[in-house]
């Protein structure tokens, strides 16, 4: 994004700025006060949503101990629950650990594709892509668990490569805005599936609704011990690693990043700009293949319609972790133990599971605004420098 | 420079696009003689049916034979793509295309009903019904992008919109009180839509797809916590069909047209007016200066960031307003995400349709027949996946952004940050 | 009206732009601005527009200080500025644009265009401003789109006229134009102030010389009291030496011949119409022109960042036409992209990683796809030194280096290479007079080492310091080549100007023929021999 420049040059070379420690408390200390900010937000809406707290509130003028105490108890229940559920015992850990899996290969795709210029909304149409192909693959195939699961796997990066590839290649050939095509992308994706789910290649026998074969057993992902937590984490884990040394150690990266921070300077350089795009959203497209089919092989074994719900996950796990492997997967920890938790959390303190969508909400708009942030909490702005803004326009 | 260089490259682009739209008209018609006018037996009839359920006059219906019929609509895609490819229609291109494509789908229908009998002024009605959100979705979208912030937040504006209309108006006892509500709420997530993108300079993707998660997480925990321990707060009732008299009674158009619920008249006048507002009037000026050029605008003494502001704040209202109709207007209560999308198809439309009021809403009855389409054939059990109705709008907009049919055209500032020093 | 500014300082975040600047305009007179690029005109008179507040200082119209927190309350001060960059909304008619911001109106706010057409005809005939009023911006040419912000101001009543570098975009006869416009205005009582870095037009226009250098007033002048040499040296602060030092070229081998190449531009206009030329190695061929004659999309036709029509682009031999520019770079070509902000450098990437924008994928950077980070640093660590980027570090972001150490970088990038061919677009545009020596000195020297060098420059001195033989465009054509004795800052301003009947073009036509035929031996002569006029 082009913002304005003083017209005069600065003739002296400015002073050097290493990458002091202030620059790193600060992107450690601004997600951390979004997360904090967002549960307070967070809390609030519990407080105010639940009847008889609020009810306490109402006529705090008569007894304003109660209404504070009462709220306090549900805040602290909730996010005690929550916190328990996520990390209280082994079991919990497992849960935690299982939600993230497919959570850190979706933010992985939208975060390669930012670091190559691309917004890929489209991580739902692209685990759609995967599970359609990998899901085919798993319960049509028989073979040996050696064997069937990589080809399964292989196969669900392969179906989300090609879906997400159709938006870089639009992108490339017409320059068609990959944020239209991609949600364009999704909608369709979410059609097809309702298509296959009633075919007789995918609907289980006997079956009238929309609902998919399951997978043999052997593709499944192995569970570790009597944990659900499976290899599925493992997976994720090293993915992490291969696209972090995908994007700081080869050309390829270096190409992706190059054309991410100025197309036509790369251009200018001789590499292709519009092959980058393709292979980008391909690799992207494959990477949420592999999170739909995680999850598929992993959990729940089989396809129904709808959509699972991580692309916009994807999105804020990509912005909190700064578009960095390692980041993303501490962002898609906390969300997994947020997911993890929910359901302990509505147990005990009867808040809806559907809270954390809020916090997680909440968590993006904070994080995604870092002067908002400082100016809560008043910090000090380090320079003039913000957080690039990453789409352009969608002309162009 | 550019005047003496102005001999436009009559290119072969353009050429190679003529050629490429010939060929298509030829092939519909040909795929329209083969599959639906061999394709009905001879001798049968399609019945298409002319009354509504409201309408006093009795229409006989109108039968056609089906086969002639159909072939007929052919041989006119077939006679179109002659012309087109020996003289070349020009710059009615795109209309001789839609022409075309609408000579398909009529044959399609005679083909889908023959020997059977169809209500079409009944789809026709719930084309318009269906179209409704859509289209108020794009002008929220609209009064947005014109001034340069771009709005996916649509969807999330009406889910929150829709269930405030249901809660409120509940609670209140008056459709009214609902609706203003329900577009407050849409206006608030607009104010925050702008906050985000102007103050914070959020990019606005991002800002847009915060609300629409905290949207639908928001509605989901609410309607949990509140709605479904309190079922009395969720049946607000809907705004009554206010006949207007006389035009109500015209055949076929009347009841199509002038029986309708306050939402409809809304959405014609909105049209209309933003229509009028945006290309004749001071404020439209101004509003498409900051959209197209805001440094310009803001060069002649124009605030550049308050008319992005109160655009993306009247741009939250409508989508407010498209909201109200799903729980106000339509079905009577708020159901999870039971926007389930169509804030999405709405941005399609506004693409689809330039970024132009009158072309949104044309965009959004297109929408709304490939819906209503999909509706009707389900009753006439016609074996064709309804999915593949149901994602036309997704590939239409595909193929407009990626210029295949004309190129849309977004505003020149649109999604762009505006700093001063 | 009388204008003045006292004591305006601006800064910005690292950057003092304005310090202490005094002026003072007089009702009806035409007030020069003279200085380099970057010497803070533009930023002085955004502050008087209201687009920037001043740190300190304060403004004062007859004689009453005013704040203008924005153009609107300029505008109301009867204060107009034409911007450098013209601040036209392209899909808008003439006529919108005049009123954008004043617009005339009936009742519930619509807009009364034929109002303000009307009183936008009235202005063109008073000041002979010809427009259509119904045309749209984006098809004007740029002298007309200038006339359409000159009446914007009129159209708001401006006493006050702020020019800033009205010619950068003008040729000779549309500088004509204006000057007699300003001459109107003049009569008519305005005041105008006229911001350029060209002597010999403020000369021309001027009634009184404010020189600026480097954000502060040097000094204040009229055009009879100095000449274009004491000008010339406030402005720089030194005694300038502009023509380089160039030793007769030793023309070699062709290298690369291009011929009747015809390029479209975005909007698919035909820009490049039918050019030919060839380059040998061992010299310099400048190609001169006001800025949009189609330089910029023949380098890109040429450079494979375009693509081609018809014509075709012959490199050592071999077809290159449509090639991309990275087959282009591997036989030998470097280029130095006209906006290096935009085109030549990765502004938020380290100098290191600028350094190996091209040669990324080949050793000692890299393996297979697996970078070589050891030899990265190696080669930035060198190249640093031998090209004197200015830079406490190979890992500072090349968007904190100075205009003229992120040129050397590219150049650094570019020229570091075995190449056969050169391509440089505006090389020392916006740079300061050490950094445009320096790398003139590296092009002239590349040239002696062999390489066919072609430099695209708007500025005439530059050409002429440089060029061993210049061709010059007019409207997507080269309308005249000229060797390097031969050509003169008059004949080069006729050939800017598109005024090819004088001669000039012919002469050498016919000369090129008749030395085809009796194949004269080689120089002075010889660089003749190579023109091929369109």
């Amino acid at each position: 994004m082009k913002t304005e420049t003083p017209p005069a040059e600065p003739q002296e070379i400015e002073p050097p700025r290493p990458r002091s420690r202030s620059i790193a408390v600060e992107a450690l200390l601004i997600p951390l006060l979004a997360l904090f900010s967002a549960l307070v937000v967070g809390g609030i809406v519990m407080i105010f949503t639940d009847p008889e707290v609020a009810r306490a509130w109402a006529s705090v003028g008569r007894n304003p101990g109660n209404a504070i105490s009462m709220s306090w108890d549900l805040v602290s229940s909730a996010y005690g629950a929550l916190f328990e559920g996520a990390f209280g015992n082994p079991t919990a850990l497992s849960e935690t650990l299982l939600a993230s899996t497919p959570l850190i290969l979706a933010g992985l795709s939208v975060a390669l594709a930012f670091r190559a210029g691309l917004f890929n909304i489209g991580a739902e149409g692209q685990i759609i892509g995967g599970m359609l192909t990998s899901s085919w693959v798993a319960f049509t195939l028989d073979l040996p668990l050696v064997i069937h699961l990589p080809i399964a796997l292989i196969a669900g990066f392969l179906g989300g490569a090609f879906w997400g590839s159709i938006a870089g290649f639009l992108k490339a050939r017409t320059g068609a805005h990959e944020v239209i095509t991609t949600i364009m992308l999704n909608f369709i994706a979410l059609n097809l599936l309702t298509f296959f789910l009633k075919t007789p290649i995918y609907q289980r026998p006997g079956r009238t609704d929309p609902l998919s074969k399951e997978v043999a057993e052997s593709a499944r992902l192995p569970s570790f011990g009597d944990y659900r937590v499976n290899w599925g984490i493992v997976l994720a884990l090293l993915t992490a690693f291969v696209v972090w040394y995908l994007l700081f150690r080869t050309t390829i990266g270096f190409r992706f990043r190059a054309v991410g921070a100025n197309p036509k300077a790369a251009a200018y350089a001789g590499m292709s700009v519009a092959g980058t795009y393709i292979l980008a959203m391909a690799l992207a497209g494959g990477l949420s293949g592999l999170a739909g089919t995680a999850n598929l092989l992993g959990v729940v074994y089989s396809m129904s319609p709808g959509f699972l719900g991580y692309g916009f996950d994807a999105i804020a796990l990509a912005l909190l972790g700064r578009t960095h492997p390692l980041g993303v997967v501490l962002a898609a920890l906390l969300f997994g133990a947020l997911r993890a938790g929910a359901l302990q959390m509505q147990g005990t303190a009867g808040v809806g599971t559907d809270i954390i969508v809020v916090i997680q909400a909440l968590i993006i708009m904070f994080v995604a605004a870092p002067a908002l942030v400082r100016e809560i909490y008043r910090i000090r702005a380090r320079s003039a420098i913000e957080t690039d803004a990453i789409t352009k326009s969608w002309a162009s | 420079m550019s005047t003496i260089a102005a001999a436009p490259a009559t290119s072969r682009v353009s050429i190679r696009r003529a050629r490429v739209l010939g060929i298509v008209f030829m092939a519909l018609g040909f795929a329209a003689a083969w599959w639906f006018g061999f394709g009905s037996e001879s001798g049968l009839d399609s019945t298409f049916g002319l009354n509504s359920r409201s309408s006093e006059v009795d229409l006989p219906p109108l039968a056609l034979p089906s086969r002639e019929t159909a072939l007929l609509l052919a041989a006119i895609c077939v006679f179109l793509g002659a012309i087109q490819l020996t003289r070349g229609f020009g710059k009615q291109a795109n209309l001789i295309l839609g022409v075309a494509v609408g000579c398909f789908i009529l044959a399609f229908l005679v083909w889908a009903a023959r020997d059977d009998s169809l209500n079409m002024v009944g789809m026709l009605q719930s084309t318009l019904l269906r179209s409704v959100p859509i289209t108020l979705g794009a002008l929220s979208g609209l009064l947005c992008e014109r001034s340069g912030v771009i709005n996916i937040a649509i969807e999330g504006m009406m889910l929150t919109a829709a269930f405030m209309g249901a809660i409120v108006g509940s609670a209140a006892g008056s459709t009214w009180v609902g609706l203003i509500l329900a577009v407050l709420a849409g206006g608030l997530l607009g104010a925050l839509l702008a906050v985000l993108s102007i103050r914070y300079r959020v990019d606005q993707i991002v800002g847009g797809t915060v609300i629409n998660i905290l949207a639908l997480g928001l509605t989901s925990y609410l309607s949990a916590q509140i709605l479904a321990r309190y079922q009395n707060l969720n049946s607000p009732g809907r705004f009554p069909v206010i006949e207007i008299p006389l035009l109500s009674d015209i055949p076929i158009i009347g009841p199509m047209l002038f029986a309708n619920n306050l939402f409809i008249y809304l959405m014609f006048i909105l049209v209309i007016g933003i229509n009028i507002a945006l290309f004749r009037s001071r404020w439209g000026l101004r509003v498409r200066a900051v959209g197209e050029h805001p440094k310009a605008a803001d060069t002649v003494g124009i605030k550049v960031l308050g008319v992005r502001y109160r655009n993306v704040i009247l741009g939250g209202m409508v989508a407010g307003l498209a909201g109200a109709y799903f729980t106000l207007g339509s079905v009577g209560r708020f159901d999870e995400n039971m926007t389930g999308g169509r804030g999405f198809i709405a941005l399609a439309a506004m693409i689809f349709g330039r970024w132009n009021p009158i072309g949104a809403f044309g965009a959004a009855l297109v929408f709304g027949f490939a819906d209503s389409l999909q509706n009707t054939l389900a009753i006439l059990q016609v074996p064709i996946a309804s999915e593949f109705l149901l994602m036309a709008p997704y590939i239409a907009t595909i193929l407009v952004v990626a210029g295949v049919v004309g190129r849309a055209r977004p505003p020149a500032a649109d999604g762009q940050l505006y700093i001063k020093e | 009206m009388k204008i003045e500014l006292k004591g305006i300082t601006k800064r910005f975040p690292g950057v003092i732009a304005n310090k202490d600047v005094d002026l003072i305009v007089n009702g009806g007179e035409v007030h020069a601005l003279l200085g380099e690029n970057g010497a803070g005109k533009s930023t002085l008179m955004n502050v008087l527009y209201g687009l920037y507040e001043p740190t300190e200082g304060e403004v004062l119209v007859n004689g009453e200080p005013v704040t203008f927190k924005s153009p609107g309350d300029a505008i109301d001060s009867a204060i107009g500025m034409v911007h450098q960059h013209f601040m036209l909304v392209p899909v808008f008619t003439v006529t919108e644009n005049v009123m954008l911001g004043v617009e005339p109106t009936q009742n519930f706010g619509l807009l009364d265009k034929r109002k303000a057409r009307a009183r936008l005809v009235e202005l063109s005939e008073r000041f002979g401003l010809k427009v259509d009023p119904d045309a749209m911006v984006e098809d004007l040419p740029v002298g007309v789109e200038q006339r359409v912000e000159i009446l914007k101001a009129l159209y708001r009543k401006a006493d006050c006229l702020i020019l800033d570098e009205p010619t950068a975009v003008l040729t000779p006869a549309e500088i004509d134009d204006l000057f007699e416009v300003i001459e109107t205005l003049k009569a008519a009582g305005v005041s105008i102030i006229f911001i350029s870095h060209k002597l010999k037009e403020v000369m021309a226009v001027a009634d009184r010389i404010t020189v600026l250098r480097r954000g502060e007033v040097v000094g204040s002048t009229t055009p009879n009291e100095t000449n274009e040499q004491q000008l010339a040296e406030m402005m720089v602060g030194r005694s300038v030496q502009l023509t380089v030092d160039v030793e007769q070229a030793q023309p070699g081998e062709k290298i690369l011949e291009v011929t009747d190449l015809e390029v479209l531009d975005d909007r698919m206009h035909r820009t490049v119409k039918g050019v030919s030329f060839e380059v040998r190695s061992g010299e310099i061929l400048a190609i001169a022109g006001v800025q949009g004659n189609g330089q910029t999309e023949l380098i890109e036709g040429i450079t494979g960042m375009r693509a081609v029509e018809t014509g075709t682009v012959t490199l050592d031999g071999k077809d290159v036409t449509g090639s991309s520019s990275k087959r282009l770079f591997e036989m030998g070509m470097a280029h130095v992209p006209e906006d290096r902000q935009e085109d030549g450098l990765v502004t938020s990437f380290p100098i290191k990683d600028n350094l190996i924008l091209n040669t990324y994928q080949n050793a000692p950077y890299s393996k297979g796809i697996v970078m070589n980070r050891d030899a990265i640093d190696a080669g930035a660590d060198k190249l640093v030194k031998e090209y004197d980027v200015r830079t406490p570090s190979i890992e500072v972001n090349a968007a904190a280096l100075s205009g003229g150490n992120q040129q050397k970088v590219i150049v650094a990038r570019e020229f570091s290479h075995s190449n056969n061919l050169l391509i440089a677009s505006q090389p020392t545009r916006g740079l300061d007079v050490g950094s445009i020596q320096y790398i003139h000195g590296q092009i002239v020297a590349k040239r002696n080492e062999g390489a066919a060098v072609i430099i695209v420059s708007s500025e005439l001195d530059e050409i002429l310091a440089l060029g061993d033989r210049i061709a010059v465009m007019y409207d997507g054509k080269i309308i005249g080549v000229l060797d390097r004795s031969e050509a003169t800052r008059e004949r080069c301003g006729m050939l800017m100007a598109g005024l090819s009947g004088e001669g000039v073009v012919r002469q050498s036509a016919t000369e090129t023929s008749a030395v085809a035929e009796d194949e004269r031996p080689p120089p002075p002569a010889s660089s003749a021999e190579e023109e091929t006029t369109s």
